[in-house]
């Protein structure tokens, strides 16, 4: 078992063979967010200032809490983040996910997620690090470019 | 005309896919581009010359690495201030894994969860 301390700034970075406007709606619309997203619902209006909430499929539990800082669709989306499924990580200050989504020659998309300010975070850091986000990612990839989420 | 236009559109994503699987594949198969993501998944966001000085090698020669593994899309360079430092993005191994190891392994772990659940029912 691998000890170590995880990163205070993560970035994940994939090629999707979608459109920026399908990657953006892929990120802030609860019928597709619930598909890859740990069946998190994601509910913004996704204005600078307006909060951000992921609850469970079924909305019964608050999931995630954090505020958007920026939103320019469909290339850039910032967001500040805390999780709120294990009380440890609750009890830490918000992190910052940045998605920054760019059109490539070929008709894909490189899609970058930067989570960082996770200094003061690191439960948080751990929970999202490695298989976390690469699991959320690799999910969008796979519901944008097949339709179906990933299984599993 | 129908089947042979279904054919072309398969091959050309086994190209395209071959392509990019092909770069991760290579950017592994070499020691040193392992050590640098080994020493950027220990610490990461790192300036050319702290992974430099880890290796014996010149700097001409881990810049050509970094390029390759740059290629491979494993390594993420930004901007932070003066300095351009180095991430590791670990989705190209993730991938590859879902679509080729996942494939064989599914059935086993499958079988292991269902025992799982069958031991945890009954205790």
């Amino acid at each position: 078992m691998t000890t170590m301390t995880a990163q205070t700034t993560q970035v994940y970075q994939l090629y999707i063979k979608a459109s920026p406007e399908e990657i953006w709606e892929a990120i802030t619309r609860p019928e597709f967010t619930t598909k890859y997203f740990h069946g998190s619902y994601v509910d913004s209006t996704f204005e600078p200032g307006a909060p951000y909430f992921g609850y469970s499929t079924d909305r019964s539990l608050l999931w995630v809490d954090g505020e958007v800082l920026e939103a320019d669709p469909p290339r850039r989306l910032q967001h500040t983040w805390r999780a709120l499924y294990d009380e440890e990580s609750a009890a830490e200050p918000h992190s910052r996910v940045t998605w920054q989504i760019e059109p490539q020659d070929d008709g894909s998309c490189l899609l970058t997620v930067v989570h960082d300010q996770l200094e003061g975070s690191p439960k948080t850091a751990q929970s999202v690090s490695g298989a976390g986000w690469m699991h959320v990612l690799s999910g969008l990839k796979t519901l944008l470019e097949t339709g179906e989420p990933l299984s599993g | 005309m129908t089947v042979s236009g279904r054919h072309v559109t398969i091959l050309s994503h086994i190209i395209r896919g071959v392509t990019d699987d092909d770069r991760v594949f290579k950017a592994l198969a070499d020691p040193t581009r392992r050590f640098l993501l080994d020493r950027l998944f220990a610490r990461d966001g790192r300036t050319l010359t702290e992974l430099e000085s880890e290796l014996e090698m010149t700097r001409f020669g881990v810049m050509k690495h970094l390029r390759v593994l740059e290629d491979a899309n494993l390594v993420v360079t930004r901007r932070e201030g003066r300095e351009k430092l180095h991430f590791l993005n670990p989705v190209p191994i993730r991938l590859l894994h879902d679509r080729w190891i996942d494939k064989y392994t599914e059935r086993r772990v499958s079988a292991l969860a269902d025992l799982k659940n069958e031991l945890e029912e009954t205790a």
